[in-house]
C-alpha cells in the first residue's frame, strides 16, 4: 500500500524522536485508507512503556492499545501504524520489530543520528511474516503549505 | 449465544475491511476457533505454529484482559464484546549496527547495469552507491525530464521528485517525461509512470508541493544531492540556501532561449549559487521560459550535464563541476567555463553568515503575492474583458483594437480586426492613432499591453482600455479556435 502522511504529522514524529534521544520514542499512526492507500492526517505520541531499555526498545502495552483503539473509533479514525524511533541506527526494521509486528500496520521508523533526525522509512510485514517490505512515502502538503 | 468481536485495523484485511465480527460461542476460545475459522489467513498472526496465543495478542472481554480471568477458557455472555488488542513492540536491540547499508544487486540488475559493471570506475562497487543513493529533483519540467530519465536509467536507488505542476500541452516540446497522453495529468504521476517503465529497480519518492521555506529542510534533509531544475529564482535561492544550511551538494542547471549553465554548488568544497549571485535580477528582468521561450533541447543538454554530474559525485570519480560554471550557447556551440571562487562575504556560505535559516524568497526577489504582477485598482478600470469586447465589436461600436505584440506572435495568433503595433514602434507611431478614438490594446497576457497604454496615456490619449488576460484569455473566453502560446 502506498502511505500518504500530512507534513505537520511529519515534522511532529521528526522532533518528537529528537528530543526524545538518545531513547526511543513511539506512538500511533492514525488516519483514513483505501484499498491503495493509507493517509496519515494524525500522530499520537505513546508514553514508551519499556521497563528495561528506553534506548533500545520501545512498547506499547495492550491497555493502551486498547485505549487508543477506542478513542480513534469514536473519532472516526483508523489506526493505520506505528512510529518509533532508531537511535543511531538506519531507519530499518530490526530483526525484534520482525518478533513482534503486525499485519498491514504500517511501521515507521525514524532514525536519528548524534540527535538529529536523518531519515525516515516505512515498513509493512509480509504476508507469509517472513520479513518487511517497504511502503513508498509521500509527504502530503498541509493547505497553507502550498505556494500561489 | 450470540458475542461480537472487534478486530483491530491491522486484521481487517483479512475481514473484508469489517470492524466487528459477530459469532456464536460461549467461551473466548470458541469465538476466535469461529473467527479463525471463517477467517483463516488470521490465524498465522493470532497463534503460533503450536497453537498458542502469540506474545502480542491480547484478548479483552469488556475491559478485562482474559489473562486476569481464566484465559481462553473464560466464559462468555450474550451481548459481550471481545476485542483483540495487538501490543507493539520493537527497537533497534537485536540488530547489528549497519554504518553503510550496501544494497544487493539481483541478477536482472546485474544485467541491466553490465555496461556500467565493466567499467573499471563504476564497477559492482559504483552500482552498490548508485542504487544507495537518494536524489532529489526538484522539477520535473524541462531539465527534471531528463537528468530524472538518465538518473534512472542508470541504477540511482531513490528518486525524489518535488512538483505539484499538471502536464501541459506547451511543456511537451522539451518535457520529454511527459507523452501527449499526459496532458492534465499530474508531473509526478505522469513521470512515475515514465521512471517506473525504465527501470522498476528504482524507488519513486513523490512530494506532490511547492518547495517552500516550510518543508525544504524536511524535504531535503532525506536525501543526498539534490538537483535543481526549477525554472525561477525564488525556488532556486531557496534550494541554494537549504543546500548550505544541511551541507548537501546543489546540481545546478539554468536554461534560456539558446543558452544553458551548468555548476555544481557545494558550499562544504567550493562556492555556492549566491557567491555567484549574491542578488536576483530586478523581477520582471528575466523572462521565463514562458514569456522568452526556450529551444525544446536545451534542457536535455543542460539536464544531462547537470545527471553526469550527479553521477560523478555519487561514484565519486572525475573533476566534479564544483567551482566552474559551464555555459553553452547552442546557436553558436560554443561552450565556455568560468572559474568560480567561494566569497568570504557570502550571506550564507561565507566566513559571517547572517542567513541561518530559511527566509522569503518571494520577498527577497521582490516577488509580490499573487506571483502576478498585481492589477492597482487604477489599472482595474482601465482593463476591459473579452467578453465585454466582443459584445461592444459585434455591436458595431467603433474600438480600434492595437495589437502591441511582435509580428511574428501575430502570425500564431491573432485577434481579427486588431491592428499590429509592436510596443517597441508605438513611440514613433502614436502620430498613426486617433487621440479621440476609443483604444483598447492587447498582447499575449495583458502587461506589455498595459506598458503601451501607460505611454499613450503619457502622449495624451485619454480613451484607453487594456484587454484583461490578453489574446490568452481571448481564447479561453472567446474564441477556442485561436491558439494559445
Amino acid at each position: 500500500m502506498r502511505v500518504h502522511i500530512v507534513s505537520t504529522c511529519h515534522q511532529a514524529l521528526l522532533r518528537q524522536a529528537e528530543s526524545a534521544y538518545p531513547h526511543e520514542c513511539c506512538g500511533l499512526l492514525l488516519g483514513s485508507h483505501d484499498d491503495e492507500t493509507k493517509s496519515i492526517t494524525h500522530v499520537q505520541p505513546i508514553t514508551n512503556e519499556h521497563a528495561d531499555d528506553h534506548s533500545r526498545r520501545y512498547l506499547i502495552t495492550p491497555r493502551q492499545m486498547l485505549q487508543a483503539e477506542r478513542h480513534a473509533r469514536r473519532a472516526g479514525l483508523r489506526i493505520l501504524g506505528i512510529y518509533h524511533s532508531h537511535p543511531d541506527h538506519p531507519a530499518e526494521p530490526s530483526v525484534y520489530d520482525l518478533e513482534w509486528a503486525w499485519p498491514w500496520y504500517s511501521y515507521l521508523i525514524v532514525s536519528v543520528l548524534k540527535g538529529a533526525a536523518e531519515r525516515v522509512m516505512c515498513w509493512t510485514l509480509a504476508h507469509d511474516r517472513s520479513g518487511f517490505l517497504e511502503e513508498p512515502l509521500t509527504l502530503i502538503p498541509n493547505g497553507d503549505d502550498v505556494c500561489p | 449465544m450470540s458475542v461480537s468481536i472487534l478486530i483491530p485495523s491491522a486484521l481487517q484485511p483479512f475481514t473484508q475491511g469489517k470492524d466487528e465480527i459477530p459469532v456464536e460461542a460461549a467461551t473466548v476460545e470458541e469465538a476466535l476457533a469461529a473467527l479463525t475459522q471463517s477467517y483463516p489467513e488470521m490465524k498465522l498472526h493470532l497463534f503460533t505454529e503450536d497453537g498458542r496465543l502469540r506474545s502480542f495478542v491480547n484478548i479483552y472481554v469488556g475491559d478485562r484482559d482474559i489473562r486476569h480471568a481464566q484465559g481462553l477458557a473464560t466464559a462468555l455472555n450474550p451481548g459481550d464484546e471481545v476485542m483483540i488488542v495487538p501490543s507493539i513492540a520493537g527497537g533497534t536491540g537485536t540488530l547489528e549496527p549497519k554504518a553503510e547499508p550496501s544494497p544487493n544487486l539481483s541478477t536482472e540488475e546485474l544485467q541491466r547495469y553490465s555496461r556500467h559493471l565493466i567499467l573499471p570506475e563504476v564497477a559492482l562497487e559504483g552500482q552498490k552507491k548508485l542504487k544507495a543513493a537518494r536524489v532529489l529533483c526538484v522539477g520535473a519540467g524541462g531539465l527534471g525530464s531528463p537528468l530524472a530519465m538518465y538518473l534512472a536509467a542508470a541504477g540511482v536507488g531513490t528518486l525524489g521528485i518535488v512538483d505539484f505542476d499538471v502536464v501541459d500541452a506547451t511543456n511537451l516540446h522539451r518535457q520529454i517525461l511527459h507523452t501527449t497522453l499526459d496532458v492534465g495529468k499530474s508531473k509526478l504521476e505522469s513521470a512515475r509512470e515514465t521512471l517506473t517503465a525504465l527501470n522498476p529497480f528504482v524507488r519513486i519518492e513523490e512530494f506532490p508541493t511547492a518547495l517552500t521555506s516550510k518543508n525544504a529542510l524536511e524535504i531535503i534533509r532525506d536525501f543526498d544531492i539534490v538537483v535543481d531544475g526549477t525554472d525561477n529564482f525564488p525556488t532556486r535561492y531557496l534550494v541554494n540556501d537549504a543546500c548550505v544550511l544541511l551541507g548537501k551538494p546543489n546540481v545546478y542547471g539554468a536554461i534560456f532561449r539558446f543558452e544553458g549553465q551548468a555548476s555544481v554548488f557545494w558550499a562544504r568544497r567550493g562556492p555556492c549559487y549566491r557567491c555567484l549571485y549574491p542578488e536576483p535580477p530586478p523581477p520582471g528582468m528575466v523572462p521565463s521560459c514562458a514569456e522568452g521561450g526556450v529551444l525544446g533541447i536545451l534542457p536535455g543538454l543542460v539536464g544531462v550535464i547537470q545527471a553526469t554530474e550527479t553521477i560523478k559525485l555519487i561514484l565519486g570519480v572525475g573533476e566534479p563541476l564544483i567551482g566552474r560554471l559551464l555555459m553553452v550557447n547552442t546557436l553558436k556551440m560554443q561552450w565556455r567555463e568560468l572559474k568560480l571562487k567561494p566569497d568570504p562575504a557570502c550571506p550564507v556560505c561565507g566566513d559571517t553568515p547572517s542567513i541561518r535559516e530559511l527566509i522569503d524568497y518571494e520577498a527577497f526577489c521582490g516577488i509580490n503575492r499573487p506571483a502576478h504582477p498585481t492589477v492597482t485598482a487604477d489599472e482595474e478600470d482601465l482593463e476591459i474583458s473579452c467578453t465585454e469586447l466582443k459584445a461592444r465589436l459585434d455591436r458595431g461600436e467603433p474600438i480600434v483594437v492595437i495589437d502591441v505584440r511582435e509580428p511574428y506572435e501575430a502570425e500564431i495568433a491573432k485577434i481579427p480586426c486588431a491592428r499590429l503595433i509592436p510596443l517597441a514602434d508605438l513611440p514613433d507611431r502614436c502620430s498613426e492613432l486617433d487621440p479621440d478614438a476609443e483604444i483598447v490594446l492587447h498582447c499575449r497576457s495583458g502587461v506589455r499591453s498595459l506598458k503601451a497604454l501607460r505611454l499613450l496615456q503619457s502622449r495624451g490619449f485619454r480613451r484607453l482600455k487594456n484587454l484583461r488576460g490578453g489574446i490568452l484569455a481571448w481564447a479561453d473566453e472567446v474564441d477556442p479556435s485561436v491558439p494559445k502560446y
